[in-house]
This record gives structure tokens, C-alpha cells and sequence, in this order.
């Protein structure tokens, strides 16, 4: 598998995360109700919906996997599972973080996004548990690629169950547009930022893949090396 | 081979295994019994009612659910069974659903025990006016469960650490159906029955409805080989 891009995409998230937090911290106005505290909105917001594309993104790769039977889709589903799972991590720390300033809770069960979100946690945390107690090689890809089509089914299935509870003291950021929406400064810097944060994601996944294709190639090419060719080359795997 | 006649013929042999062997519903009975009686002195309650009925109704029932899928392919995978029935012409995906179905069957079975003993026991109120509110929950909240049951289950054929991997896969998968039946169960066990809120056994019914999509599609690849 080759990977492109890696130099320019690099360059451009670490220009797009200054320019992100230039903005936040010298552009965007202070929230008249929240004041600085609310600035974590900035990097919470952006993680969350990155995050759950990620998920997304890794069941649409196991269901290309489950048609096609090509192994690199089962390893993009695999990298963007694992990366969507680090930033579920941040984007539960940071939640966390600014629900103690702006409730004075760390956790909230009668949130719906809260709950919701701890659920698809728990789910994907499963992951790795699943795919590395199978053995045979094409088992385990077909087991997973199963389970990222069902998580990534359950990602807005579970957001709309755990939604029709009533009460809402999570900020809708993204659809109060009856109160006329984000003012201008604010929905510039959000919209950086959130560019910078996708940026970011899709450069470590890109790194990622690199690593991870590298490591295998290595081992197939050991194997040759050693004269150890009972086992199934994991090259050959990749490319059936 | 027709999908249906398949399905039919796992599910006798489950069935029939089930009648002879009698080995999984007096274990899914004894350990959802000894959870009630864990609930009596973990509440610290004589009698329970609303919400708190409700929960240690739902704890017992998926504890026992677990047990029931953690031995769902059990027969299969003792003998390499799966690899038998994968020679044979019928569907591969047929095995899932008939698995999806036995396990139905039994949560039924369990809870025709388990309800009454639970009233006996536990339910401050009594059973009689709440029954059909209570049956279509929990019929709702078994079809989910068996739904989830036959994907976990299928997951775990061929992994090393299957008694680890389905009690942390279900339970998540489970959470949303869990929160529906409390919902709906809650004021229905209260000792004044308030009427049942159509929208909470919606919401189990519909989550193992889209649940038993996505699991038709993916059913064919969990058994494949």
C-alpha cells in the first residue's frame, strides 16, 4: 500500500492548528454568559463530530472489506477505528473538563449526547478485544469488518434512541439557528478549527496506515529471510 | 436449500439438544434466581416497585441472557459442527437466524419462570392488572437481546477468549434496549399503575427491528469459511 501526501499534509495541520488557536485565543470574542471557559468549544466540538465520522468512515471500509475481500480496507477500517477510539478518549476529557466550569459537573447522566457517546465508547473499546483473540488472519479480518458495520450502524441508531429523553442542558452548537445561529468571529474560528482537527485526523491515520503497511511488509520480508515460509506470507495475505 | 427450511431444521436440533440435554435454561434460571435474591440485599428492600422494580427485573433477565449466549454455538464449535454445516447446501446465514430465534424461545421460557417468581418474591405490587404491558416489554426487550445474542455470538465463533468477549460486547450493544424496557417497565411496576408510555416499548421495538437489518446483512459473513 502506498501512502501519498504525508509531507504537505503535515505542514498543513500543524499551520491550521496555530492559525486555530491564534483565532481562539486573540479573535473569537469572550462568551457573554461562559466567558474564557467556553473557548474549549473550540477543540471538544470539532474532536466529537471528527470522531464519530472516523467511526463512520471505519464501517463504510468493513463493508467495502465484506464485498470485496481486500485486505487494505480491513486495515483502513482497523486505522480509522483506532483513531476515532483516541480522540472518543479526548473528546470525553474535554467534555468532562468544560461540563465542571460551565455545570460544575464532571458528568451528567441526564444528557443524552453524554450518554450516547460513553455508549459507542464502551462499544468500540471492544475492538481490539475482538479482533486480536482470532488467530486465523482472515477470520479475524472478516470479524471485525463485521463489527464495524454494526457499531458504525449503531453510531446514529444509539444517538437517536438515547436523544428522546427530554431534557437538553447540552449546548445544540450546531443547530440553534432559530437564535440566529454562531455570530460571525465565533463560526470562522470554529469552522478553522474544526478544518485544522480533520486535518490532523486524516494525517495520523495516513501515518498510521504508513506504519502499519511498513510493518507488515518487514515481517513478510524476515520470513523470506529466515527461510521460514510456513506460515503464510502476511504480503501475500495483504495483496489476495 | 431453502433458506426457511434451514432455519426450521437448526432450530429443531437446538430444541430437541435443549429437551435432552436440559442444560441451559436451569442455569439461565438459577443464576437469574440467585440475582434476585443479590437484589433483595443489595436494595435492602423487602418489596420493591417503579423504577427499582424495574431495574432488578432487567438485571437478572440480561445476566441470564449472557449465559444463554455465551453457550449459543456452543454445539458447533465443541465437534467443529460449523464446518459440518457449512458443507451442507444450506445458506450460511440460516444458522445465525435459527440461533437468533432459539434464543427467543428461551428468554420466553425463562421469563414465563421468572416473572412469577419474581412477583413472588420481590414485586411489591401485584402482577395481575400490569401483565400485557409487561409481556409486550419484555417480549421487545428478548427480541432485541436475541438479535444482539446471534451477532455477538457469530462474532466469537473462532476467537480464543469467547466467555471474555461476548458478556463486553453485549452489554454496550444491549444499553439502549435496557433503557427502553426500564422506561416503559418503571411506572407500569409502580404499586398505582400509571398507563404505558407507547413510546418507550417503540423504542425497543424499533432498535431490534434496525438491529435485525443490519445483522440479515452481515449474517452470512459471521459463519463463512
Amino acid at each position: 500500500m502506498t501512502v501519498r501526501g504525508l509531507r504537505p499534509l503535515s505542514i498543513l495541520s500543524v499551520a491550521l492548528i496555530a492559525i486555530g488557536f491564534g483565532l481562539v485565543f486573540f479573535y473569537a470574542p469572550l462568551d457573554a454568559d461562559q466567558g474564557f471557559r467556553q473557548k474549549i468549544f473550540y477543540l471538544h466540538v470539532p474532536l466529537g463530530i471528527i470522531g464519530l465520522i472516523g467511526f463512520i468512515v471505519g464501517g463504510w471500509h468493513g463493508l467495502r472489506y465484506l464485498r470485496t475481500g481486500d485486505p487494505s480496507h480491513d486495515l483502513k477500517a482497523y486505522v480509522y477505528i483506532h483513531q476515532s477510539q483516541i480522540v472518543a478518549v479526548m473528546v470525553l476529557i474535554t467534555g468532562a473538563i468544560w461540563g465542571r466550569t460551565a455545570w460544575g459537573a464532571w458528568w451528567r447522566w441526564d444528557e443524552p449526547f453524554l450518554v450516547s457517546f460513553l455508549f459507542l465508547f464502551l462499544i468500540y473499546a471492544t475492538y481490539q478485544v475482538l479482533r486480536f483473540s482470532i488467530d486465523d488472519p482472515q477470520r479475524q479480518a472478516r470479524a471485525a469488518s463485521v463489527f464495524a458495520v454494526a457499531a458504525g450502524a449503531f453510531v446514529p441508531v444509539n444517538f437517536t434512541v438515547v436523544r428522546m429523553a427530554n431534557e437538553y442542558l447540552h449546548p445544540r452548537t450546531l443547530d440553534n439557528a432559530a437564535n440566529g445561529g454562531l455570530p460571525g468571529p465565533v463560526l470562522v474560528t470554529f469552522l478553522v478549527c474544526f478544518g485544522a482537527i480533520a486535518v490532523l485526523y486524516v494525517t495520523l491515520v495516513k501515518y498510521e496506515l504508513l506504519s502499519k503497511s511498513t510493518t507488515f511488509r518487514l515481517r513478510a520480508l524476515e520470513r523470506r529471510a529466515g527461510g521460514d515460509d510456513l506460515l503464510p506470507r502476511r504480503s501475500a495475505v495483504l495483496q489476495a | 436449500m431453502k433458506t426457511w427450511r434451514a432455519i426450521l431444521l437448526v432450530l429443531r436440533k437446538d430444541l430437541l439438544l435443549e429437551r435432552r440435554t436440559f442444560e441451559l435454561l436451569p442455569s439461565m434460571s438459577l443464576l437469574a434466581l440467585g440475582t434476585i435474591v443479590l437484589m433483595r440485599f443489595a436494595l435492602d428492600q423487602d418489596e420493591v416497585s417503579g423504577d427499582l422494580a424495574a431495574g432488578a427485573l432487567l438485571i437478572p433477565l440480561l445476566l441470564a441472557a449472557l449465559l444463554g449466549i455465551a453457550r449459543l454455538f456452543a454445539a458447533e464449535e465443541d465437534d467443529a459442527g460449523i464446518d459440518q454445516y457449512l458443507l451442507s447446501p444450506a445458506p450460511a446465514g440460516a444458522i445465525v437466524a435459527a440461533k437468533v430465534v432459539g434464543l427467543l424461545l428461551i428468554l420466553v421460557v425463562l421469563e414465563v419462570v421468572l416473572v412469577p417468581v419474581f412477583a413472588l418474591l420481590l414485586l411489591g405490587p401485584s402482577l395481575g392488572p400490569a401483565l400485557p404491558e409487561i409481556v409486550l416489554v419484555l417480549f421487545l426487550l428478548d427480541a432485541a437481546l436475541a438479535v444482539i445474542g446471534g451477532l455477538v455470538a457469530g462474532l466469537a465463533i473462532g476467537s480464543r477468549s469467547r466467555e471474555l468477549l461476548i458478556p463486553i460486547m453485549v452489554v454496550p450493544f444491549a444499553l439502549p434496549a435496557l433503557i427502553g424496557a426500564q422506561a416503559a417497565l418503571a411506572p407500569v411496576l409502580e404499586a398505582d399503575p400509571g398507563a404505558l408510555a407507547t413510546r418507550w416499548p417503540a423504542v425497543v421495538g424499533i432498535y431490534a427491528v434496525i438491529l435485525g437489518l443490519v445483522g440479515s446483512v452481515l449474517a452470512e459473513f459471521l459463519v463463512e469459511d
